[in-house]
């Protein structure tokens, strides 16, 4: 009896140091993002998105041939659980590289960290301009917000043909003011003709903006906000008379579900369709739809570009050194993404195009793709 | 002026909101000296009956009946968040009841969380939203019905509470509890009418809050409950004529403040006014300022 025990915790032993030691034999991804409260939808998507990558990576033989493997941990939205989060996943998970933080805010928490640890970080949805100048190893998948401000403006004047716009935005919201102010900048390089509506994060009744702005006879609304507060404006302007078309951006994306009557026929800017017709596009919408039981927003389709983009520049780099890895990431050409191709500026910003959607009938049409200026 | 007009009747809409749900607020005050800081949460699960009686149970039940049923079930768990949370309290020191009443307020927010979700649920109004024309001016049908309604259940009230039998023994309380008894007023039964009421009338305020401003979600009673709540101080807490009449104050305050000035300045305007009131008159607006008693 005696024995069999011995042999039992020698085996054990044996087992424990051979898995400790040596080279891992899986590449490691971590993902931060609000998986619970109020902003899980967000944080879910991306969470998904990066595992569906990561399932059809490893079916087809993996990264560096290892497995690779994403591990994901919840921020809550909130800086603070984001700099622990990342913390964990440094020291406890040992992870190869970053997707994330979900949300600007929580990026920008874990910038000097991640800089301090030469951490190659790729987040797929943090907009705000500061995240990736003075940081060598970060990079992301989607445009900027004045990049995304800008094009909106460019859209509304040159397609729309509309000179004397409403600009409603969330003062207590960097997103939101960020998308206004490129649009106000645009807006005054071309001598156009705009006002300012403010709102708070706090409101639901925006009647007095609305009636105002039908006052003033404006023929446009820029209105670059999140969906619930979206949608809360639309159906009150709907209520209140104001028949003019309202412009949005990527925060607008998901509005046909609950909110399809009331937007209809709007445009908003976004990182693509998800009824463009392009194999790689329809290919991810199938196969999200088929695993997660619902149709990917672009917060999944950005984490899942992020994913194919990071493991190519892993491949690239034929290692998991973080310098060779940052360094492939920023010649990266990676053409076969879902929201377009990926290559990085000199900052670690995106270079592509944004794709303008029409509500119709509650689905996203493809009005125009505008190209990188 | 047509402008000022139209931001007049959005001021008015908001205002029977905050009227509606600052009665309760001084009801409550009015009989228990309590503040009541659950009531918010009371408006936000009369907003989610009315959501349930009408998207997620298939009857296709009227418009005014969805209403009455929430109001019920409103002044049901008034009454039972009394009974249980407060009632034991009545004579232990004022601040004991607060912290409850915060506790409570917490756990209903919870309590939302948990049954209904995070997520912000679209409530779509259950009347036309359609714009009416009436003299010369567009009105959303929605305003017409959400002002009707709350100077109708007002006008209501105002004569149960002056002319009934039961509206006499609940002043008869709030003046004096001990010489009530002394009547042979049952004051638990009256207190629990009392929150029933308020608790009704927050209900249907929440209703039109979710049904005016589309949405539903679990923290929807605190900024209204807040605001209504400055309304009943504002028009004299446990006064309640004055919740009416604060309530409709604040109301217009807010949207014209929105519309003419900035909406930056909406809550220190607000607020900076309540501070005024309360300097040169710290019973509110209509309460009557009463002598210590030694």
């Amino acid at each position: 009896m005696k024995k069999l025990l011995l042999l039992i915790t020698t085996l054990t032993f044996g087992l424990l140091l051979s898995a400790c030691g040596g080279e891992s034999n899986t590449v490691k991804f971590g993902v931060i993002g609000p998986l619970t409260g109020d902003y899980s939808v967000y944080g879910v998507a991306v969470e998904n998105g990066a595992k569906l990558a990561a399932e059809e990576l490893n079916a087809a033989g993996g990264v560096l041939d290892k497995d690779l493997e994403i591990i994901a941990y919840d921020s809550k939205g909130d800086p603070t659980e984001g700099v622990n989060a990342y913390n964990r996943l440094r020291d406890q998970d040992e992870i190869d590289a970053l997707i994330g933080g979900t949300f600007s805010g929580v990026t920008l928490a874990i910038k000097d960290l991640a800089v301090s640890d030469n951490m190659p970080v790729l987040t797929p949805t943090a907009t705000h301009p500061d995240v990736t100048p003075n940081a060598d190893n970060i990079f992301r998948a989607c445009y900027t917000d004045s990049y995304q401000g800008s094009t909106a403006a460019v859209f509304t004047a040159d397609s729309l043909g509309k000179t004397n716009v409403a600009v409603m935005y969330n003062k207590d919201d960097a997103y939101s003011e960020g998308l206004a102010q490129a649009f106000m900048d645009e807006y005054d390089a071309r001598g156009l003709s705009y006002t300012e509506y403010e709102f708070g994060s706090q409101d639901d009744d925006y009647s007095a903006q609305l009636t105002s702005i039908k006052d003033e006879g404006h023929d446009a609304v820029f209105l670059p906000a999140y969906v619930a507060e979206v949608g809360a404006v639309l159906t009150q302007a709907k209520s209140l008379g104001l028949d003019v078309p309202f412009i949005g951006g990527d925060g607008w994306d998901g509005i046909e579900a609950d909110y399809a009557d009331v937007a209809e026929g709007f445009y908003f800017a976004n990182h693509y369709a998800k009824t463009d017709e392009a194999a790689a596009v329809q290919d991810f919408v199938t196969n999200y739809t088929e695993a997660f039981g619902e149709a990917p927003n672009a917060l999944a389709a950005l984490a899942y570009d992020a994913v194919y983009a990071l493991a190519e520049a892993f491949e690239q780099a034929d290692s998991v050194d973080s310098d060779a890895v940052v360094e492939a990431l920023a010649n990266l050409e990676y053409n076969n993404a879902v929201t377009g191709t990926i290559t990085f500026d000199a900052i670690g910003n995106p270079i592509k195009t944004i794709t303008i959607i029409k509500v119709v009938d509650g689905e996203h049409v493809v009005e125009t793709k505008v190209d990188a200026s | 002026m047509e402008l000022f007009i139209n931001q007049l009747i959005n001021g008015l809409n908001t205002g029977s909101i905050y009227a509606l749900v600052a009665i309760g607020y001084t009801m409550v005050y009015g009989i228990i000296k309590l503040i009541n800081f659950a009531h918010g949460e009371i408006m936000m699960f009369g907003a989610y009956f009315a959501f349930v009686f009408a998207y997620m149970i298939p009857w296709n039940l009227p418009f005014i009946l969805i209403i009455i049923i929430s109001m019920i079930l409103a002044a049901i768990m008034g009454m039972l968040i009394e009974r249980i949370a407060y009632k034991k309290l009545r004579k232990a020191p004022r601040i004991s009841a607060l912290i409850t009443a915060i506790g409570m307020s917490l756990f209903l927010q919870n309590l939302a969380l948990l049954i209904f979700g995070a997520s912000y649920k679209r409530m779509r109004p259950l009347v036309s939203t359609e714009p009416v024309h009436l003299f010369g001016f567009n009105i959303s049908k929605l305003t017409l019905i959400t002002i009707g309604l709350s100077v109708f259940f007002m006008m209501v009230l105002t004569f149960f509470i002056h002319k009934t039998k039961p509206g006499k023994a609940m002043r008869a309380v709030s003046q004096d509890k001990g010489a009530a008894i002394l009547m042979g007023i049952n004051i638990d039964n009256i207190i629990s009418l009392t929150f029933a009421i308020g608790s009704a009338l927050g209900a249907l305020g929440g209703i039109f809050y979710a049904m005016a401003y589309s949405q539903i979600y679990p923290t929807l009673g605190v900024m209204p409950g807040l605001k209504a709540f400055i309304a009943a101080v504002f028009g004299g807490i446990g006064n309640i004529t004055g919740a009416m009449v604060g309530g409709y104050l604040i109301g217009i305050i807010e949207t014209m403040t929105k519309a003419y000035i900035s909406k930056q300045w909406v809550d220190a305007i607000v607020f900076g006014l309540l501070i005024l009131i309360l300097l040169f008159k710290p019973s509110g607006l209509l309460g009557k300022s009463t002598k210590e008693k030694v």
